[in-house]
């Protein structure tokens, strides 16, 4: 059985990795968690972005969840900022396809844009 | 809602709209009153008494204004038809409070589902302490965020690392609570 001790043992193992963090302004991955999000699928998508972040030990990626972002109709929805770059929001996200824009977005830089708002706005 | 920990995420939700800081989840299965319970409280703006009621209300709850929504008529309306009970206790200035019930052996019952999943994201969230506790006959688990703060020290919540460790110690804890039995 674990114990809350063994967190104590992680601190000592980041506390380098925490000071150069410091400095560095990270990418937020953002994910509508009010009742359309979350009646659409949306903490399995939430869920499969922080367990992929933390796989690929992304330390400079923080995913958050919010309210409601406004399009229900295009739940789950997943809007993503890297820092200098325009928002790039993602509509009617399913965890599969989380691997690919963490993959893609998050650490190339290369938006899935098929899987974006605007490409379904063209629909 | 399909699951009754999609129900407590909802709710936690409102929580954070209602711009609460601190957060209190409890669950709580008894097999001998034949009931599952779980309690959302918050110390967020609170409503006063006809937001209160106007909250309840599918029809009427402005799109506009949106702090509550569907969520908590939803919510009322699963744990009524499963001969359970609901209440909600607000005061404006100190928090709300959402408590409700279902008959554990009712066939319309929603399970429990990913309790685990549901208690990690409020832990990660940046903007509230959360304090969880789930329960079964005697047995509890609880978890609080201040806790785990305190042995973090300077390292963030959202590390990798840390991230994963949380995840797998509320899923083998409440397995562990739970014994595998099907909720």
């Amino acid at each position: 059985m674990k114990t809350l001790k063994e967190l104590n043992e992680i601190r000592a193992k980041t506390l380098d990795s925490v000071n150069l963090r410091k400095q560095r302004i990270g990418t937020r991955v953002v994910v509508g968690m009010a009742t359309c999000g979350i009646a659409a699928g949306a903490r399995p998508v939430l869920m499969a972005f922080v367990d992929e972040v933390a796989r690929r030990a992304l330390r400079d990626v923080m995913v958050t969840q919010t309210g409601c972002i406004g399009v229900c109709r295009l739940e789950p929805l997943v809007e993503v900022y890297r820092p200098g770059e325009d928002k790039v929001t993602y509509v009617n996200v399913k965890p599969e396809q989380v691997a690919r824009i963490v993959s893609e977005h998050i650490v190339n830089g290369n938006p899935v844009d098929e899987w974006t708002i605007g490409a379904a706005d063209k629909e | 809602m399909r699951e009754i920990s999609l129900h407590v995420l909802d709710l936690a939700n409102n929580a954070l709209e209602a711009g609460a800081t601190h957060l209190n989840v409890t669950v709580d299965v008894q097999h001998g009153s034949d009931t599952v319970s779980v309690s959302i409280t918050d110390n967020g703006c609170g409503m006063d008494d006809e937001s209160a009621l106007r909250a309840q209300d599918p029809f009427v709850t402005s799109r506009t204004t949106r702090k509550v929504g569907l969520g908590i008529p939803l919510f009322k309306a699963g744990c009524l038809g499963c001969g359970g009970t609901f209440r909600l206790e607000s005061e404006p200035g100190w928090g709300t409070s959402v408590m409700g019930s279902w008959k554990l052996s009712h066939i319309d019952r929603p399970p429990l589902g990913d309790m685990a999943a549901t208690a990690l994201l409020l832990i990660l969230d940046p903007r509230i302490d959360l304090e969880f506790r789930a329960s079964i006959d005697e047995k509890m688990f609880a978890l609080r965020t201040a806790d785990l703060r305190e042995e973090l020290g300077e390292t963030p919540l959202h590390d990798p690392e840390v991230v994963g460790w949380i995840a797998s110690y509320i899923r083998e804890s409440l397995e562990a609570l739970f014994g595998g039995e099907a909720l």
